[in-house]
């Protein structure tokens, strides 16, 4: 039996056993596809009954090579790639490869762009966070609170489709600003959701907040120290719930974060329940920001939805048939004719899983020479396998779900 | 205020490692310089340990392939929490035997990272406890970020790379 183990432990190769559960470890091969770890992930555990003895992650199962596509792709084609990225939040996707584009260009947004782009990004971000917390309650057996929050991810997809038209996979927002303005329908959305979400999430946190089963499940399993977290990298919800209060938006901001007045939150025990805790209290967190996005708007010159850049924002199509100058313009746009600086940029988001990282080289061409997606899914994964060993089964599927990994994000 | 701290730790650096940190600038107020592989982990566990440094947290890890300088640049980028500054460093390798030792034995993050580019540039990290392709299948025998792979079937005539800029 000890050399069994020796082996498996000292060699990450997974080893298939057909033994005798009752003398020797059983190999569970656990997904690709499988119900519980709600996406394309494998794992290969040695299981001593109930407990793991040791795993091994296998991932790439959905890897599309975006970083290659993307070096022949031109800049404004890149957005739908990063969609699919975290295709749970993929505004802050967008959003953060705008801004990296803008970084590289120098681009100054008008104020009243930034704010729009808050409201987007922290809708996104509630969205996120309602897929997470919501499964972890599913996963423990609460259906109940999983389909009565979901229905309020349905409404932000409904504000969604007034901004720019699609749902899941937004390609929202352009280089230099949006697209369009937001219209009135929208605004009315954005309106009744800030009215009605805040009961539904109250209600949601009466359900489990205190709920002494959803407690014996998550509190004080998967726990993780400050100090690992920061040693495997981890950022976000997860590196935050071990007390660390690095949030992208505060120590580095971006699209005038600088100018709202929020908390981070933060957690002791860096395990489950905290997790859930810190994603619940950034949805208030979000809930905030949103408001005072609203009552900022109100100062701002109406009517403005993007940068005066006519080098790189598309000329509305009317004047591209009637206009000259547009045309120039827009086919100089369309065919890659701008002169973008010989230069490197990193910008970084914060995501909804974390520090969602951009890390752009160009070399004057028409598409980047080289773009590194800095996925947080990818890096905080990895703890995955060497942090589940020596926990229970339906410990470690908890814990994954509450590491809200998305396959999207995970393989790039 | 940032130039000043970046300032700061060039001169940091140099007085430690003189000569093997070049190519110092600061696109876009992030402080770049390069270094060489056989001080590589020294500059690293310089940069995390040193109490005026305190990069403490591996952000990203990456490569780069400059086929004309037949060079394959292994990318670090560290955040320093307490300060807010963000360092990158590049290591130019050549294409021909890209070997660097790992960082694995200062940050455990460094793990996946390190095994992507392996994956995707074939960049070989000494000492790494296991390295295997992470996102491509086993059975490849390309590393296919490399610029001389093409993206598309290269018989087609009309997606040639000089309708794309280059």
């Amino acid at each position: 039996m000890n050399t069994l183990v020796d082996k498996i432990m000292n060699n990450n190769i997974p080893v298939y056993t057909d033994n005798d559960p009752q003398e020797e470890l059983v190999t569970l091969n656990l997904g690709p596809t499988h119900p519980a770890t709600h996406g394309v992930f494998q794992n290969v555990l040695q299981m001593d009954g109930e407990r793991i003895v040791s795993g091994v992650s296998t991932i790439g199962y959905i890897h599309r090579a975006f970083e290659k596509i993307a070096e022949h792709r031109p800049f404004y084609q890149i957005t739908p790639l990063t969609d699919r990225l975290n295709y749970c939040s993929s505004p802050i996707n967008n959003m953060g490869w705008h801004m990296t584009v803008e970084k590289l260009l120098n681009i100054q947004m008008p104020k009243r762009v930034d704010y729009l782009r808050v409201i987007v990004m922290e809708l996104a971000r509630i969205s996120d966070h309602i897929i997470c917390n919501t499964i972890i309650a599913q996963d423990t057996g609460a259906t109940t609170t999983f389909l009565y929050l979901f229905q309020f991810r349905e409404h932000i997809y409904e504000i969604y489709e007034e901004v720019c038209g699609a749902r899941l996979t937004t390609n929202i927002g352009r280089i230099g600003g949006f697209e369009r303005d937001f219209n009135e329908i929208a605004f009315a959305k954005i309106n009744k959701f800030l009215k009605e979400f805040p009961v539904a999430l109250r209600e949601f946190e009466s359900l489990l907040n205190r709920n002494r089963i959803f407690i014996d499940r998550t509190a004080g399993v998967a726990c993780v120290t400050a100090e690992t977290a920061l040693d495997y990298s981890w950022s976000g919800p997860l590196l935050r719930a071990t007390g660390v209060d690095y949030d992208v938006r505060v120590s580095d901001p971006y699209s005038s974060y600088q100018d709202f007045d929020f908390d981070v939150p933060v957690g002791t025990s860096g395990d489950i329940y905290d997790r859930y805790l810190v994603r619940n209290e950034e949805m208030w967190q979000s809930v905030r920001l949103i408001e005072q996005a609203m009552e900022k708007l109100k100062n701002e010159p109406p009517h403005i939805f993007h940068a005066d850049v006519p080098d790189f924002y598309l000329p509305p199509k009317e004047q591209v048939y009637n206009n000259m100058e547009a045309l120039i313009y827009h086919f100089k746009i369309v065919m890659g004719e701008i002169d973008a600086p010989k230069a490197e940029v990193y910008h970084a988001v914060e995501g909804g899983n974390g520090e969602l990282g951009f890390y752009l080289i160009n070399d004057g061409g028409r598409t980047p020479y080289r773009l590194h997606f800095r996925r947080p899914s990818f890096i905080n994964y990895q703890m995955y396998a060497p942090m589940s060993k020596g926990m229970l089964l339906s410990d470690a599927i908890i814990n994954m779900s509450s590491m809200n990994i998305i396959a999207g994000e995970l393989d790039a | 205020m940032v130039e000043e701290t970046n300032h700061d730790l060039v001169t940091l650096l140099s007085e430690r490692f003189g000569e093997k940190i070049k190519g110092v600038n600061e696109p876009y107020g992030l402080l770049t310089f390069e270094t060489t592989k056989d001080v590589i982990i020294d500059v690293l566990r310089f940069l995390k340990e040193d109490a005026n440094a305190a990069f403490n947290y591996l952000t990203d890890l990456t490569a780069v392939h400059y086929p004309e300088k037949a060079a394959i640049a292994v990318v670090y980028h560290l955040y320093n929490m307490v300060g807010k500054i963000r360092i990158r460093v590049k290591v130019f390798l050549h294409e021909n035997h890209p070997d660097i030792p790992t960082a694995t034995v200062l940050w455990n993050g460094a793990n996946w990272m390190e095994r992507e580019t392996y994956d995707l540039f074939g960049v070989k990290f000494e000492g790494h406890p296991d390295l295997r392709r992470i996102l491509n299948m086993d059975e490849l025998n390309v590393h296919p970020m490399l610029k001389q792979y093409p993206l598309e079937d290269p018989n087609r005539v009309d997606k040639k790379d000089e309708y794309f800029g280059r």
